[in-house]
């Protein structure tokens, strides 16, 4: 029976922090892509972003949002994922899952993200569902999370996995 | 290093339909997890009609919507099927696509009834989590899903599961 969930690699942010993460050449050969984020912000903003193929355009998406307290639901373009802020409680990281099946067709790409970002806290916490959609027919070859502001912090990891169904 | 993560069957629609079934399905997993590349053929917007082992009794189950500007909760019991993109998850238009994740806790056992959680992601319409329980105690041994309309799924989706084994 063929592996069909691999490793393909894991970005660990290292002192200093970075203004992104990046996978480049992902390899065609598996059906989907997923990718777990655990991230820290080194700003007090929680959003990061995805670009596909090193373009930024194209994006659509939708999102239900829960705080504890709120929901809500709206639109971002790009889909986005949360970490926990540079003024949270220390040592916390969002987790994020990140799924884009079919991602070599030529069919527009479709993007389910889950994101969390707790802080142990009464009021700013954040879960979201998020929709996206990436409306260009290439395959991708890479990803890149970006900060909305400020750098992905020290010990900040993505893993990307690749998935085949044969 | 074992393989834990197995591919049980795969299919990449030939031709445009709204039935999509996976039988036989060995109890060899623990777990198993259906995703569902999802492009559309209709504007019909579609919920997902998920029953197992052929049967149409017993079902219920609780969704979390959200539309790009109202998010809302419904419920149905003592139903047919379990809704998986009740209300928002599926595409809106000819070609749209979705992402629709369903993953089977425990699925084989024969003592417990069994739940099915799910995401439906499509940037059209909306996001919706969903949970799914079929008040019956045999294993899961053949998945349906199907719709009220006809053939919503276009060719090209991908449907593929997957098994997980504890080792």
């Amino acid at each position: 029976m063929a592996n069909t969930f691999e490793a393909i690699r894991t970005v660990t942010v290292g002192s200093g922090g970075a203004a992104d993460i990046e996978f480049t050449s992902i390899p065609g050969t598996y059906t989907d892509l997923l990718v777990f984020v655990s991230a820290r912000s080194s700003t007090t903003n929680n959003f990061y972003r995805i670009n596909l193929n090193s373009s930024a355009s194209d994006f659509s998406g939708l999102f239900l949002n829960a705080t504890g307290s709120v929901v809500a639901s709206g639109s971002s373009s790009p889909a986005f994922g949360r970490m926990s802020q540079s003024n949270y409680t220390s040592n916390t990281f969002g987790n994020d899952f990140w799924y884009i099946p079919n991602y070599t067709s030529s069919n527009n790409k479709s993007i389910s993200v889950d994101t969390v970002a707790e802080n142990n806290s009464a009021t700013t916490n954040f879960l979201d569902f998020v929709a996206g959609l990436w409306s260009q027919s290439a395959a991708i070859t890479a990803i890149k999370f970006v900060p909305n502001t400020g750098n992905f912090a020290e010990y900040s990891t993505a893993t990307l996995y690749g998935i085949k169904n044969s | 290093m074992p393989i834990t993560y197995e591919k049980i069957q795969t299919t990449t629609l030939p031709s445009a339909t709204s039935t999509i079934s996976f039988t036989g399905i060995s109890g060899s997993y623990t777990d198993i997890v259906l995703v569902f590349g999802y492009k559309s053929n209709t504007t019909n917007q579609p919920t997902l009609r998920l029953t197992f082992n052929g049967t149409s009794t017993g079902f219920s189950g609780t969704q979390l919507t959200g539309n790009g500007s109202t998010d809302a909760s419904y419920r149905n019991s003592n139903a047919a099927f379990i809704s998986i993109a009740r209300i928002v998850g599926t595409p809106t238009t000819v070609g749209g696509m979705a992402t629709i994740i369903m993953n089977f806790q425990n699925y084989s056992n024969t003592t417990t009834y069994k739940t099915v959680l799910a995401r439906a992601s499509a940037a059209e319409s909306g996001v919706e989590a969903d949970v799914g329980l079929w008040a019956n105690t045999a294993a899961i041994t053949q998945i349906d899903i199907t719709t009220a309309t006809s053939n919503d799924f276009a060719s090209g989706s991908v449907v593929t599961l997957y098994g997980i084994k504890a080792a």
